[in-house]
This record gives structure tokens, sequence and C-alpha cells, in this order.
């Protein structure tokens, strides 16, 4: 191997330690800012005995969690219900491997390391652990293989609550995966590239993204809620209804591993959000330093926050909004976020078209000040079916028009 | 009809599903500002005290007390009300006479893991000797500990209850 290669090696191994050991961190201090930010809208205190203010707690948690005993159900399929753990696990852990974390780093380095031998690199270093070319694509593939873990776990229980939950999440994250994928559409028609760098370049170059495609992030947050299984749609676990979904014969880590990759999955449809609508790392205003190590923390500081307030909003809906009926879920993924995303694939490439050949502007911040413009409409008229319950309600049947009141006829005269 | 049951109608059209979410999140997060109601237990107590922000109930009936009169002799006279009107039977009492007549416990023991706190040996005692007391902080480490001996009944020295009065049934 040419020293470049390793040196290439070695910064994403580096790199690979770093994202994935920030993850789990980050997921066991989500477990909780969870408890914290339920415990404060309730008017609650929220764990604050285990260490300052309780932040060993996920570490006593995962101790005790460790230490319980494992319970196999007598006629579980042993195999898969080891297995699904792991495989809801790892999509979420792969995905966060994507996402470039901060700006890029210039890195100009030659070394001599004892067992490796020379390594060299120069150039710019993607804070993401591999920019792959294929970007978002990547990321909705292996979002949908989440849904293994979940429906087999459920499966392999042989426990009727549990299957429910499983067919129910199987069902849920098709059917919102459909409305995800076509909401990034208008993405990809406006930066005409899926790689996040291509992305945030876009949005560094325009706006970001949320304005002039604010019916594609809405669409898009909505299905990132039913893709993690949060709460207004968490289905799959339903505690009044299943027991605990999904994972109701699971103990110890097993169990563990399912809150785990939930987390995991909020912290990468969060990051998603932000890379694709909210600029990703970058730093708005004029302030930001030239490329170096100090713009690359400020990036990295800026993605957290963005990052933070997603994870938040997923909390404080979770803490307000009551679960879905199933089939007002149904109702709202095919009849409401699909026609959406389709319509406003149609309209935007529209939009874009007739900006580009017929207007001819040529500025993209002006293009995309424009676009917002149009989706402030969109919007307006969007939300105001939404708020009017015409589509969601899926209960609702119209009374007929001139139907008589019901009364309870007389009985017939003349019977013996 | 017994009870007055009151059938909700869902609503089923014109109805506000974003605002209502909105306003529902701006709910929460008004709750999140709102100062905590949680009583940070080992720290902070309930008492007797009135004026305290987490203050006990003067009626309320925890373990017992027996009072002590100017001499420091227990004020009980052994007459055998207490373990009469008791529900529970959890009271175990051996009357003794002095040179002088003077009826006085020989045992008094009140078992705490079957009293039910009624209260009524309080209400019932002639003397004024058996109280409940403003107390709950009642852990052990074995179950025989529970049998409160007159000695042990002698030396506590929470407050004690103020029962309901019938006479007086606002506590007025």
């Amino acid at each position: 191997m040419t020293p470049d290669v390793k040196g290439f090696l070695l910064l994403s191994t580096i790199k690979m330690l770093l994202v994935f050991t920030v993850l789990m961190i980050g997921v066991a201090l989500l477990t909780l800012m969870e408890r914290k930010v339920s415990a404060w809208m309730q008017n609650r205190r929220g764990p604050n005995r285990v260490g300052w203010a309780g932040l060993l707690q996920p570490a006593a948690d995962g101790l005790k969690n460790i230490a319980k005993e494992e319970t196999f159900p007598a006629s579980a399929n042993q195999l898969i219900f080891t297995l699904a753990p792991a495989m809801a696990f790892i999509p979420a852990a792969l995905l966060s491997g994507v996402i470039p974390w901060a700006s890029p780093l210039p890195v100009s380095f030659d070394a001599r390391l004892p067992l490796i031998g020379t390594v060299s690199y120069h150039g710019m270093l993607s804070m993401a652990v591999v920019d792959l070319p294929v970007g978002f694509l990547f990321v909705i593939a292996i979002s949908s293989l989440g849904v293994y873990g979940i429906a087999l776990a459920g499966w392999s229980s042989n426990n009727k609550y549990s299957l429910l939950g499983g067919l129910r999440s199987s069902a849920q994250m098709v059917s919102y995966e459909v409305a995800m994928g076509m909401s990034l559409v208008p993405v990809l028609l406006l930066t005409g590239n899926v790689t996040f760098s291509a992305i945030i370049a876009a949005q560094q170059e325009g706006l970001w993204f949320v304005l002039p495609l604010f019916l594609s992030f809405f669409v898009f947050l909505v299905a990132g809620f039913a893709e993690t299984n949060r709460l207004p749609f968490d289905l799959p676990e339903a505690e009044s209804e299943l027991v605990a979904g999904y994972h109701t014969e699971y103990s110890a880590m097993k169990f563990s591993m399912f809150p785990i990759s939930e987390y995991a999955n909020m912290a990468t449809v969060s990051a998603m959000v932000v890379t694709l609508f909210f600029g990703g790392w970058d730093l708005p205003g004029p302030w930001a330093p030239g490329p170096g190590l100090g713009l690359t923390l400020l990036t990295a500081g800026a993605m957290f926050l963005k990052v933070l307030f997603f994870l938040y909003l997923f909390m404080w809906v979770r803490w307000t909004l009551p679960r879905f009926r199933y089939d007002q879920l149904m109702a709202l993924g095919w009849k409401v976020m699909l026609p959406v995303a389709l319509g406003y694939i149609m309209v935007t490439a529209f939009a874009i078209w007739a900006l580009e050949h017929w207007v001819g502007v040529a500025s993209p911040k002006l293009a995309m000040l424009i676009l917002f413009g149009m989706n402030l409409l969109l919007a307006y008229g969007v939300f105001y079916r939404l708020d009017r319950g015409v589509i969601v309600s899926g209960s609702f049947r119209p009374p007929p028009p001139t139907a008589p009141p019901h009364r309870p006829t007389t009985a017939p005269a003349g019977g013996a | 009809m017994p009870i007055g049951i009151k059938v909700l109608k869902r609503p089923e059209q014109r109805v506000s599903y974003v605002r209502a979410a909105l306003k529902g999140m701006a709910l929460t997060f008004k709750h999140m500002l709102e100062p905590k109601v949680t009583m940070q237990y080992p720290e902070e107590k309930s008492t007797a005290d009135l004026r305290g922000a987490y203050a006990l109930s003067p009626r309320w009936r925890g373990t017992h007390r027996m009072m002590a009169d100017e001499q420091g002799r227990t004020k009980c006279v052994a007459c055998g009300l207490c373990p009469q009107i008791c529900p529970a039977n959890c009271i175990k009492l051996v009357p003794g006479e002095d040179a002088e007549g003077n009826r006085y416990p020989l045992i008094y023991e009140i078992d705490e893991f079957r009293c039910i706190f009624c209260g009524y040996c309080q209400e019932v005692c002639p003397e004024e000797a058996i109280h409940v007391g403003t107390h709950y902080e009642n852990a052990e480490y074995s179950r025989d500990r529970f049998v409160y001996d007159l000695e042990r009944l002698g030396a506590q020295v929470h407050p004690v209850s103020t029962l309901w009065d019938p006479a007086d049934p606002r506590g007025e």
C-alpha cells in the first residue's frame, strides 16, 4: 500500500471510532435527556441522583441491563430472536457514518508510525466517515433495513402482541418510507446531486432548503417521526394496546438494544433533517473563519446545536401529542403525505424549470427566494386543508343530508 | 340512573389538528419553565409544621406514642379500652397494680404491622395516654422490631395527631 492509502485508511479508522464513540455516548445521554425533558414537561425534576444532575444515570441503567437475566421464550425462534436486536441497531449505527458532521478539515502530514510504516495525507479531509457519492440514497436504502429488526423481533418472539407490533411496524415504516423518499426528490432537483457535500454547498450558495423546500421538509420530518417509531407514530410499541409491542419478550441487554437503536435512529434522522434542510454544518453569518481546525470545530458545534434542537423536537412532540389510531396513521401516510410529496415534486420541478428557462434567474439565492414565496402559498393551502380536518379524520362520514330522526315505531295494533 | 354519564361527542369535522397540536406544544413548553413540584425526599421531608412547604395534615395518623405525666410515669392506667376497641387486635395489654392500688400496664405492646392506624385507641383513651403521631419513617431491619413495647412507645417524641372531631368537622 502506498503511504497515501495508508493515511486515508488511518484517518478513516480514527473518524469511524470517533463517530461511533460519540454516537454511543450521545445515545446514552439521549435516554437521560428524554427522561429529563419528559420530567420537566410534567413539572417534575427527572433523574438527579446518580452523578451530578443525574448524568451517570445512563451508566447505571446500562449496568443494570447488563447484569439482568436474559430470558428466552420457550417457543421463540432462538436464532432470529437473538439476531433481531442487532438487526435493528446496525442500520442506525451505519447511517451515522455518511453524514458530514463538520466542514472539511485541511490535513497535510507525513509520518512514520510503528507497525504501519509511512503514512501521509494531503488535502481536504471530509468530516463524514465516508462521503458517499450516492449520498442520501444510501441513507434511504439502509434506513429501510431497520424495519427488519423490528418486524423479525415481533415475529420470532412467538407472541401475539409482539407479532402485531412487528406487523404494524412493517406496514407503517414501509408506508412512510415512500413519502420519505418522495420528499427528497425536490432536494435532488434543486441541487442536481445526491451527495451530502454537494447539498450543503448548494445551501451555502443559496438559502437553507427549509425555505425553498418547506413542504419537503415537513413531509420528511413527519416521515422521520414515523420511521423512528416516535410517539405520534409509535404504534409498534403502543403499550396501551400491545403490552410493549415488538419487544414484549425481550429482556436485559437485548431489550436495551431496541431503545438504543431508536435513539440512534433519532440522531441520524435529526442529522439528516439538518443536513438536507438546515444547511448541515453550515454556519450562517459572515464571521466564520477560513478553512482550518477552528472552522471545523465551530461548524461541528453548529451541527451539534442544530441536531440537538431536532432531538429536542422529537421529545417535545413525544410528550405532547397522543398516539394516532392505526387507520389515521395509514390515512395520513397514504392520503396526505404521499400525494403532497408527489404533487410537490411536480410543482417544484416545474418551478425550477420555469425559473431557469422562462424567467432566466441566474442567482441561486434569488431563485430560492422565489421558490420560498411559492412555498408560503403552497404551505398555506396544505395546512388549510390539514387544519380543517378534511383529510386526517379517517372515521368521518358525512351524515345523509335529509335523514329524518329515528323514532321508535309504535307496536302494531291488533297483535294477539 | 345512579350516576350521571356525560357522553362526549367525538368532533367529526372542522377540527383544527395543526392548531391543536401547536397549542399542545406551547402548553408543554410552558410547563418546562414552571417551578418543579417534586419533593427531594431524603433532603426535604413532610413535617407536622403546617407552615412548611410539605406539611403533614395535623390529622395524620402515624405510629403510636405513649404519653407520660409530670413525674415521668406513663399515663396509662391499664383500663383495657384500647385493646377492646382495636379493630386489628394489635394491642397487647397486661394490667398490673401497685401497693396503693394504682393500675398500670405490666406489658403494653402494639404490633405496628397489624395496626391499621384508625386512631380508635387515641380516641377511646380516657387518660389521653396512647396517641397516634405524625410520624411515618418506620423502616426496620427485622420484623420483630415492629412490635413496639411500652418503653419504646414512651420514648417517642414526635407530635401527636389531632384526630377528627365530629363536633368540629372542618377543624375550625
